[in-house]
């Protein structure tokens, strides 16, 4: 197979997924030029990444949901009363940060408990069980609240998000361990890229030829290493992205890897076939919205503590950006298609264009509107592919 | 000539690659009960979607006749217009609207534009008693049972001025009482004037009530016969299956072992009218290396039968014994089933065996993740190597197993179900017509496929509908009728006129 050849079959075998990095990196492109650079400027990155890391974590669960065929309205209720119950902890009950935490972790697993059982086991259809939780946990939220915000003084809480890596191993003007930290990331794909196209040589299948695979494995690591290189220079690593770059790569492989990711798969392609296939569909529904309960205090962890405080209106419309992102991501409306890779890349389209619109002085009535027609193009293009593709 | 009402004249309808109707006559006489028979898939259905434009004018070609003058009907509203009413198998009323509304739905009684319930109601209610029926017209229709949701469609007909009535399969879904005052219904509306077409199974029915009866076979009429000594159901069974046998399926000789599964006095209740008998007491085994037919007409409960023994997929107040190698096993849900090495692949394999819009390798461990992860981690590369293989030994044609399955033909769909469940290691598989919709040169190599099997050591029960195929490939034939087993026939005893005798026949009443 020629050089070429193996390019463009790499980009043409899933189009629905590389037009979505294509229009990704044409979108920090435009925006690069737009704002003379700012985008991309070290302390920009930074803020980038800590403004829409709650988003990106709750599209994590939300495209697990969607591949399912249902679909989430409560999450930015949960964000909110997951919040509301850390503050609470730890400003009037005194509780240590940590506890605090895990409390709020607890409140998240019980809703999904909750909205994963009527769900599954009731069979309520989970657009009618999340809009009623959506009222319900906003009302719970403002309970424990007393319908005012409150402000979270523990240093160590508020480190969740504001925290950094800096300085721990020197540097000069940038902070070395970041680049490390990067190198090694880097380092680790590319082993493990390495590996599986050994083991798909091992059992004769095809593989890229030799050049397109150090080529595309150089590619990342120059496009990754520049990233680092600014957050270094501005601020260090923050811990967010540790916790967002494990999150997504724990997810991805147990939607890619596991049987109960393939069986998530399943129930959204063909829910009668699944059920006749042996798959136990009432509880793999119910795992995904406990899954999504835990992801969205999460969520509200890391926003609570990027603010400082819990507010009865934290989180909402957050729901809606996490579906947005799933579905410019790729997800299918009816079911059984997305990625976790393609839910964040969704999600950072989205980060981007606010972002460099804000930078831009666009209006926020504007901004509305072009998010919303971006998502209706998204789902457009993902209709059209369908008819085109013609499953007969 | 006689007062012909309705001439169809040479109608040749084809799709893609099949002929579905080949030259096909049929004359009804104004004023008779005119039944259509045939085997499932014969072209009964298509030949009524032809008169009544739900296939337009344009789309087959020859000529239709009607009432005296030629009918080009573009579309079922063309068709109802001049007085050609066709009654579905599966009713097609709504069921939380009323009585009046359904009969009067697309047809609304107004007055100056708004619908009148006064009129509409008391329209409603003159239909109603002409049917026989002495409901209230504002009753919800889901409070209603299937024979008077049955009326009620032919109440909705009436209102049309129908002239010609269509029922297809009318008392399938009804019990004997039911079927009983529908067939009285229909002699009673004869008296007025209107003319029938009943496609029905039930040759009994059709003996007892029809006038004159064409058969298809093939998607050709065979014949006509007209009320007489000629007119019995031995007759008629012998115009459905008068068919050659040609040299169609792969030579094979079973080497039969000791039993693997069995029921007994297996039972099975409709899934929402619990009092519905669907399977009634059956009984039956299959043994290591044989295969083993279910023969039965459409609605006798032979996929039902398959489903409730599979984990339960189908039916209410299940009882009786499944039995593996002797062992009495309980089936709760579906993983059970395929645990104790049970396969079911079902007849629609686009509904319930595939999932379309994954690729070859997803769909053919679907059933079977176990057997290739360790912990819940899924190999990938061990499932691409498995896969390859079922492609490379089932010959499915495809440049690789990264193919979506919704883009194959119907053989190489129906191949990907069956590696889906050979994977899993089954002892017994049950095919569920396994060679539906698929051309001749792919059922031959399913059935080679099914031999393999049985040489392998499996059991193998195999659903079909069309007899030549089961007396080319089983050992043994179970007939099923009306839920309840009429008959098991070896091989070397049956013949396509004994097993339709024993598929219609009627279960003795106690």
């Amino acid at each position: 197979m020629s050089e070429t050849k193996g390019l463009v079959a790499l980009v043409t075998r899933n189009l629905r997924q590389s037009g979505i990095y294509i229009a990704f990196v044409a979108i920090v492109i435009l925006f690069a030029i737009l704002t003379d650079g700012i985008l991309l400027a070290p302390n920009n990155l930074t803020n980038l990444v800590l403004q829409y890391s709650y988003i990106l974590i709750l599209a994590i669960g939300m495209v697990m949901v969607i591949i399912a065929g249902h679909i989430d309205l409560s999450v930015g209720s949960v964000v909110a009363l997951s919040g509301a119950v850390a503050a609470v902890l730890i400003q009037q009950q005194g509780w240590p940060w940590w506890a605090a935490v895990l409390a709020a972790l607890v409140a998240g697993l019980l809703v999904g408990v909750w909205q994963g059982f009527w769900i599954a086991f009731v069979g309520i259809p989970a657009f009618i069980v999340t809009l009623a939780g959506m009222l319900l946990f906003r009302g719970l939220a403002l309970l424990i609240l007393s319908n005012i915000s409150i402000s979270i003084y523990d240093p160590a809480y508020k480190q969740v998000a504001g925290g950094f890596f800096n300085g721990l191993i020197g540097g000069d003007g940038y902070d070395a361990f970041t680049l490390v930290i990067f190198g090694i990331g880097i380092l680790g794909f590319a082993v493990m890229q390495w590996r599986a196209r050994m083991a798909r040589l091992a059992y004769q299948q095809d593989v890229e030829s030799m050049p397109l695979f150090i080529g595309k494995l150089v590619v990342v690591a120059i496009v990754v290493m520049a990233f680092a290189w600014q957050l270094a220079t501005a601020r260090g690593l923050p811990y967010v992205l540790i916790l967002l770059a494990a999150l997504i790569m724990i997810y991805t492989m147990i939607t890619k890897r596991t049987i109960f990711g393939r069986h998530i798969y399943a129930i959204g392609g063909n829910l009668a076939a699944a059920q006749l296939s042996g798959v136990k569909v009432k509880w793999v529904n119910f795992s995904i919205f406990v899954n999504m309960g835990f992801l969205a205090a999460l969520a509200g962890i890391v926003f609570s503590s990027r603010s400082s405080s819990a507010q009865p209106a934290a989180g909402e419309m957050f729901e809606l950006d996490a579906i947005a992102a799933c579905f410019i991501g790729g997800a299918a409306v009816t079911g059984g298609i997305g990625t976790v890779i393609g839910a964040m890349v969704g999600g950072l389209i989205m980060a981007v264009m606010s972002n460099g619109m804000s930078i831009l002085g666009v209006d926020q009535s504007i901004q509305s509107v072009i998010k919303g027609l971006i998502l209706l193009l998204a789902v457009a293009f993902d209709v059209y592919n369908k008819r085109r593709a013609g499953t007969r | 000539m006689s007062d012909n009402i309705l001439e169809m004249r040479s109608i040749t309808k084809t799709f893609p690659g099949v002929k579905a109707l080949d030259d096909v006559n049929l004359s009804v006489q104004r004023g008779e009960i005119h039944a259509i028979c045939g085997e499932n898939g014969a072209g009964k259905s298509t030949l009524m979607k032809v008169l009544s434009g739900v296939y337009p004018h344009g789309t087959y070609q020859g000529e239709i006749h009607f009432d005296g003058k030629l009918g080009e009907f573009g579309s079922i509203n063309d068709s109802e217009a001049r007085g050609i009413v066709i009654i579905h198998q599966e009713l097609a009323l709504i069921p939380y609207l009323s009585v009046a509304e359904n009969i009067f739905l697309g047809n609304e009684q107004k007055t100056r534009g708004l619908i009148d319930w006064d009129k509409t109601n008391a329209e409603a209610a003159k239909l109603l008693a002409r049917v026989g029926l002495s409901e209230n017209p504002t009753t919800p229709v889901n409070q209603l049972g299937v024979g008077k949701q049955q009326l009620i469609e032919i109440a909705k007909a009436l209102s049309k001025r129908v002239k010609i009535l269509i029922l297809d399969e009318p008392t399938a879904a009804l019990n004997d009482s039911d079927s009983a005052h529908l067939l009285d219904l229909l002699r009673h509306l004869r008296g007025q004037g209107i003319t029938c077409i009943m496609i029905s199974h039930k040759l009994n029915e059709i003996t007892d009530i029809a006038d004159s009866t064409t058969i298809i076979r093939d998607g050709k009429t065979i014949e006509t016969l007209k009320v007489g000594p000629e007119f019995t159901q031995d007759r008629i069974i012998r115009g459905m299956v008068g068919r050659d046998l040609e040299n169609r399926y792969p030579e094979h000789v079973s080497s039969v072992g000791e039993e693997i599964f069995a029921i007994e006095d297996w039972t099975v209740h409709h899934p929402t009218q619990h009092d519905r008998v669907i399977v009634d007491n059956a009984s039956l085994h299959v043994n290591k290396g044989e295969i083993v037919g279910i023969a039965g007409l459409m609605g006798a409960g032979r996929t039902e039968l398959a489903m409730s023994v599979f984990g339960r997929s189908y039916g209410s107040k299940i009882s009786g014994t499944v039995r593996m190698h002797g062992k009495p096993v309980n089936l709760k849900t579906v993983s059970d089933a395929i645990d104790v090495g049970i396969a079911y692949v079902s007849e629609d394999r686009k509904r319930y065996g595939l999932n379309l819009i994954q690729d070859i390798k997803t769909n053919t461990t679907a059933a079977g993740l176990s057997k290739i992860s360790r912990g819940g981690w899924v190999n990938s590369n061990e499932e691409l190597k498995v896969a390859e293989e079922y492609r490379t030994s089932l010959r499915t044609k495809t440049p690789n197993v990264h193919a979506l399955v919704g883009k194959l033909s119907g053989g190489n769909q129906q191949k990907v179900v069956l590696a889906k469940w050979m994977f899993t290691d089954p002892e017994l598989l049950i095919l569920d017509e396994p060679t539906r919709g698929i051309d001749v040169g792919a059922k031959y190599e399913i059935y080679t496929i099914i031999n393999k099997l049985a040489d392998q050591g499996k059991a193998v029960l195999v659903i079909s509908s069309e007899l030549p195929e089961l007396l080319g490939i089983c050992d043994r034939i179970y007939t099923l009728s009306a839920g309840t087993i009429t008959g098991c026939v070896p091989k070397e005893h049956a013949t396509q006129e004994s097993l339709m005798e024993l598929m219609t026949k009627e279960k003795e009443r106690v």
